[in-house]
C-alpha cells in the first residue's frame, strides 16, 4: 500500500470539516467542564450535608464510570425517558459532566490553597458569603489552577473521538467515513493522528505559557 | 461615667479538650486603650478572635456597643444571633491581623475602598477620597496603586491598618500586629497606632508581646494566663510593680527573651 497525495487532498476538506467539529466540541465541553467543576467544587463544601454528600456521590458515580458508556447513555437511553439531544449536544454534555468531576478537584485544591487569614479578613471586612467567595477566594484560587485545568482539557481534546460512538461527526468520524467509502485507511487515519499532534503540540506551549503566567500568585 | 463599650460575661471556650477561655469576664470602657499580654495560649488572642466573631463561644455572653454579639432579642427572649445580626455587630468591630491578611490580587487602594463599596454601597469616588485620607495618615498614599506583594512587611500592616479603618469601626482589635515584623520596621507600625490613637477616640485592644509600647500606649494592662485574668491595672502597676508571682515570672522571662520593657 502506497501513500496518495492525490486521495490527501481530495479528503482533506472533508476531514478540515471534522476538525472544526472536534475543536468546538473540545472548547464547548471545556467551557461545561469549568462551570460544572466549579457548581460541584462548592456544593461540596456547603454547610448543607444532604447537598453535599449527595453532590459528592454523583460526582463520584461519574468518574468512577468509562466516558464512552455516559455518552451512549446520554444520547441512546435519554431518549427512552423522553430527553433527545442532538448528538453534539449531548457529547458536550457527557464531555462537560466527565471532565467536571475531574475539574472539581483542581477547584477544590484551589481553594484549600488561599490561606485562612484571607476568610478572616474578608469577615472582618464584613463582607458576606457571597462576596467573599466572588471577591476574594475565586479570583485567587483561580490563577495558579489553570495550568491544571488546562491539561484537563487537553485530555478532553484527545478523547474527542469517542464522540464518533454517538454519530457526532467530529474528526475520526470523517476519516472513518471516507476510509470506509473508498477502502483506503493509511491516509485519513495518519492524518487523524497529524492533527490530534499537531493541536495538541500546540497546546502545550500554550500550556507551559499559561503555567508561567498564572502558575504563582504572589503575595 | 458613662456604660462599657465591651461587656464580656463569663465566657468559656474549648479547642478541642483544651479550655481556651475558662469563665472570662472583663470589661472595655468607650475610647480606652487596653493591652492584654500574657503567655502564649493564655487566651488573650482568641479574645479578639471572638470578639471579630471568627471564633464561636461555648458559653457566657458578650455585649458591645449595647447589644448582644452572640445573641438577638426576639420578644423578649434571647436567641442565638444570625448571620445578618452577626453582620451588623461586626460593623462596629475592625481588626488588624498579624499576618496583614491582605488581599494580594488587589492593589492597596482597592484593598482599602472594597468593604466600604460592598458592605455599605460607597460610591467608588467617595470610597477611594475616604482610602487616600486614611492611606495619607499610615503614610502611603505615593503606594496606592502598588500590589501587596511589592509592599515590605510594615507597610502592609499599615495598609491593613487603614483597610480596617475605612469601615470607621467603633473598637478596633490589634492581634500581635508587629510580631512578624522584622525588629526595623515596628516602629513605623507602632507609631501609626500612636497617632491613631491620639486623634481618634476609638476603644483599642491591643495583643502584643511589645511591653514597652504596650505601657506607653496602654490605659490598662490585663495579664492574662490559663484563660483568665490573672491582674490587671495601669501599665505603671503592672509593668513595674506586678504583684502576682505569674506576672512577674513572665516579665521576667519577656525581658530575659529581649523584649523592650
Amino acid at each position: 500500500m502506497e501513500w496518495d497525495w492525490d486521495f490527501v487532498r481530495q479528503i482533506l476538506p472533508t476531514l478540515i470539516e471534522g476538525v472544526k467539529i472536534t475543536i468546538l466540541a473540545t472548547l464547548l465541553g471545556s467551557v461545561l467542564a469549568a462551570v460544572v467543576g466549579l457548581g460541584i467544587a462548592l456544593a461540596r463544601r456547603s454547610p448543607n450535608r444532604a447537598l453535599s454528600r449527595t453532590v459528592g456521590f454523583v460526582a463520584e458515580f461519574i468518574r468512577g464510570t468509562p466516558l464512552l458508556v455516559q455518552l451512549y447513555f446520554i444520547f441512546y437511553v435519554l431518549p427512552d425517558f423522553g430527553v433527545l439531544l442532538p448528538p453534539l449536544v449531548a457529547g458536550v454534555i457527557g464531555l462537560g459532566l466527565h471532565y467536571g468531576t475531574y475539574t472539581a478537584e483542581v477547584y477544590r485544591a484551589g481553594i484549600d490553597n488561599v490561606p485562612r487569614g484571607q476568610w478572616e479578613a474578608a469577615k472582618a471586612c464584613n463582607l458576606n458569603a457571597t462576596q467573599t467567595w466572588t471577591h476574594i477566594i475565586i479570583p485567587q484560587a483561580i490563577p495558579p489552577m489553570i495550568p491544571a485545568l488546562a491539561n484537563y482539557f487537553i485530555a478532553m481534546f484527545k478523547e474527542t473521538p469517542l464522540l464518533s460512538a454517538i454519530t457526532v461527526l467530529e474528526l475520526m468520524n470523517q476519516a472513518k467515513s471516507v476510509a470506509n467509502t473508498y477502502y483506503r485507511y493509511i491516509e485519513p487515519i495518519t492524518l487523524v493522528g497529524a492533527f490530534f499532534l499537531a493541536i495538541s503540540l500546540f497546546s502545550v506551549v500554550l500550556l507551559r505559557w499559561l503555567e508561567h503566567r498564572y502558575g504563582r500568585i504572589e503575595r | 461615667m458613662s456604660a462599657p463599650i465591651i461587656k464580656i460575661d463569663g465566657i468559656s471556650k474549648s479547642f478541642g479538650t483544651f479550655k481556651v477561655l475558662d469563665g472570662l469576664s472583663m470589661q472595655v470602657m468607650p475610647g480606652e486603650k487596653l493591652a492584654l499580654i500574657g503567655p502564649s495560649g493564655s487566651g488573650k488572642t482568641t479574645i479578639l478572635r471572638i470578639l471579630m466573631t471568627l471564633e464561636r463561644i461555648d458559653s457566657g455572653h458578650i455585649q458591645v456597643d449595647g447589644e448582644h454579639l452572640y445573641h438577638m432579642e426576639r420578644n423578649g427572649r434571647l436567641l442565638t444571633a444570625d448571620e445578618r445580626h452577626l453582620a451588623k455587630m461586626r460593623q462596629k468591630i475592625g481588626m488588624v491581623f498579624q499576618l496583614f491578611n491582605l488581599f494580594p490580587h488587589k492593589c492597596v487602594i482597592d484593598n482599602v475602598t472594597l468593604a466600604p463599596m460592598l458592605t455599605k454601597g460607597v460610591p467608588r469616588a467617595a470610597a477611594e477620597k475616604r482610602a487616600m485620607e486614611l492611606l495619607d495618615m499610615v503614610g502611603m498614599v505615593d503606594k496606592a496603586k502598588a500590589m501587596p506583594a511589592q509592599l515590605s512587611g510594615g507597610q502592609k500592616q499599615r495598609v491593613a491598618i487603614a483597610r480596617a479603618l475605612a469601615l470607621s469601626p467603633k473598637i478596633m482589635l490589634f492581634d500581635e500586629v508587629t510580631s512578624a515584623l522584622d525588629p526595623e520596621l515596628v516602629d513605623e507600625v507602632l507609631n501609626v497606632m500612636r497617632k491613631l490613637a491620639a486623634e481618634t477616640d476609638m476603644t483599642m485592644l491591643l495583643v502584643t508581646h511589645e511591653m514597652g509600647f504596650a505601657h506607653d500606649f496602654a490605659d490598662r494592662v490585663l495579664f492574662f494566663d490559663r484563660g483568665r485574668i490573672v491582674e490587671e491595672g495601669k501599665p505603671d502597676e503592672i509593668f513595674r510593680h506586678p504583684k502576682q508571682e505569674r506576672t512577674q515570672g513572665f516579665l521576667k522571662k519577656i525581658i530575659a527573651a529581649g523584649h523592650r520593657v
